[in-house]
């Protein structure tokens, strides 16, 4: 399982004209295998631009990546591999859809890394029952199928490649609200059932917060914080200062805090609050018996 | 990389070079290469040369970005240079075993250097002082005489606004695709000849499918919007020339007259 770990890492774009932008500053995290990364930040903030970096698509201007220990831009040779361990789903990847069969366009990765027929079925397959569509898609044309059925398409076509990372990139971006759960749980069973390491980006903490173990919080090309969910949500002022919304159930909980009523702190799904008011009725029922 | 794409580009400013009316602009870039093509001896270039260093000056932009754009000039110039060196009649003034290079040969080799740096040199600091759709709504002022004659300058000069505003997009858009087919293994800027052919086949088609649907979308937006073409459609900004205009077109022109006095004076010079 694949360790990514940065190192003073920047990227600026467009060194030496007027448009010159420095995307990322001074990034120094390490992604440990099998967790479920949620990355924030407003647009902008430089979110997509590094993880361009994890699979090797952009080189840094300067400071270093090491995958499994090993500076990835030390032998050029090698990138490929790295982007076959990495696999990266860039956003609205639907458009990056180009042969005439969902299989034949879900195999182009596992067909790359040079795998036979036998297992870039295998792979194909699998890939689909993923991001749960049937398999008799596997002869339509990718073009006819709906928004979020291409999405999920797109999304099989980097699962096929069974990489050790995988990275969505804003992966429910335009879709409706249940196409945007149906992704979302996919993406979670995925992780669970394969064990990777996913990294997921959004600008919504609201969506991002209910599956991540840990929140990358990104504020002007800079890691604003590095932690567990629970954690990050201490600071939920502080996000909501630099712009990003926090989920609604933690707003509720933050007023109805200043308003003298503590029912307990860093809450962010419904679930857990609904316990949580649960319990903090119940108490309140035996003291008034 | 396809983002180093400069030719086209525009880069704002507030410098006198530009907030020229472009339809002045454009008379004066073209009068500029007549200057350089009139010139028939080396020091006629020199009005062409100070002309075009002094707008870069004056224009703010910084010399590297016009040295950005002459790079992909190099292997040009250098295969004319040699073409022109050793493929012209004359007498010989230079031998070096069997090569011999007459002088004519030389001074049309310095000028067609010369020429073809400050050509490209000179229309890069039009598109980079004035924005695509400046450039059309002047196109489109000046060729308007035509209209007389039944010719589609408004759809034209239309049709050339929306082709220039999209050329960054189509850009942005081929880069996405290419990193995304690449983060699938693409081989992109490794592998074999046919490998890449085929890799570009993976970047062609999506980018194909988005341009079509991004068309039909935009016409139905502009018909949403009621857009029928010329008929009855002013404008919000309206092209004004002013003194600045008028002092930088008798400039160009008393530059031109120049080059043909030099002509005149230097019609014998032999340099060595
Ligand atoms: N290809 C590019 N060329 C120039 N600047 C870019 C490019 N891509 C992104 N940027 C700039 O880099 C900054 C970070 O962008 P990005 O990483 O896309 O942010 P996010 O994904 O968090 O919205 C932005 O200011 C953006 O304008
Ligand atoms: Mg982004």
């Amino acid at each position: 399982m694949a360790t990514i770990r940065t190192e003073n890492l920047n990227y600026t774009y467009g060194i030496g004209t007027p448009f010159e932008k420095t995307a990322i500053n001074n990034i120094n995290i390490e992604i440990k295998p099998g967790s479920l990364v949620g990355i924030i930040g407003h647009t902008g903030s430089g979110k997509s631009t590094l993880i361009q970096h994890f699979n090797g698509l952009l080189k840094p201007t300067s400071g270093k990546i090491y995958i499994d220990d090993v500076d990835i831009w030390e032998n050029k040779k090698n990138i490929r591999d790295v982007r076959f361990k990495v696999g990266l789903v860039f956003q609205y990847p639907e458009y990056q859809i180009f042969e005439d069969s969902v299989f034949r366009d879900v195999a182009f990765g596992p067909k790359n890394m040079g795998l036979d027929e036998e297992q870039i079925k295998q792979r194909v397959t699998n890939a689909l029952e993923s991001v749960g569509l049937p398999l008799s898609y596997l002869d339509r044309s990718p073009f006819e199928l709906s928004g979020g059925e291409k999405r999920r398409v797109a999304i099989a076509g980097v699962m096929a490649m069974q990489p050790e990372v995988l990275i969505l990139d804003e992966p429910t971006a335009g879709l409706d609200p249940r196409g945007r759960d149906t992704v979302f749980s996919l993406i979670k069973d995925y992780h669970k059932k394969t064990q990777c390491t996913v990294l997921l980006v959004s600008h919504s903490m609201e969506d991002i917060a209910k599956y991540a173990d840990t929140l990358l919080v990104m504020n002007n090309s800079e890691v604003f914080c590095y932690d567990k969910t629970v954690s990050v949500f201490e600071k939920s002022e502080e996000i909501q200062q630099m712009g990003l919304d926090v989920p609604q159930i933690t707003r509720v909980f933050n007023e109805l805090k200043k308003r003298g009523v503590n029912i307990g702190e860093e809450i962010y799904t419904v679930n857990y609050a609904k316990k949580l008011v649960l319990e903090y009725l119940g108490k309140a029922g035996e003291k008034s018996c | 990389m396809l983002k180093d794409i400069t030719i086209g580009q525009y880069f704002p400013g507030q410098s006198i070079v530009h907030r020229l009316d472009p339809r002045y602009k454009i008379i004066i870039t073209l009068t500029y290469i007549i200057m350089l093509f009139a010139a028939a001896k080396i020091p006629s270039l020199i009005p062409g040369v100070i002309f075009a260093v002094t707008a870069l000056i004056l224009s703010r932009i910084p010399f590297s970005l016009i040295g950005k754009s002459l790079k992909p000039i190099i292997p040009l110039i250098i295969f004319t240079t040699i073409l022109n060196l050793f493929l012209y009649d004359g007498d010989p003034v230079i031998k070096i075993g069997f090569i011999e290079i007459a002088y004519d040969a030389i001074e049309t080799s310095i000028m067609t250097i010369i020429r073809v740096i400050f050509l490209i040199a000179g229309t890069s600091l039009l598109t980079y002082t004035t924005s695509p759709i400046m450039l059309t709504d002047a196109i489109e002022s000046l060729l308007a005489p035509l209209k007389k004659i039944n010719f589609p300058v408004h759809d034209l000069a239309m049709m050339m606004t929306i082709a220039l505003r999209f050329i960054p997009t189509i850009i942005e858009e081929t880069d996405k695709i290419m990193n995304a087919q690449k983060a699938r293994g693409a081989n992109i800027e490794t592998g074999s000849l046919a490998q890449r052919a085929k890799a570009m086949v993976t970047i062609l088609i999506p980018l194909f499918v988005s341009a079509v649907k991004r068309a039909g979308e935009l016409a139905l937006a502009m018909e949403c919007r009621c857009y029928r073409g010329d008929v009855g459609r002013t404008r919000m900004k309206q092209l004004k020339s002013g003194a600045k205009d008028y002092i930088a077109i008798i400039l160009t022109m008393a530059f031109l007259a120049l080059v043909f006095v030099l002509n005149f004076a230097f019609r014998n010079l032999e340099l060595f």
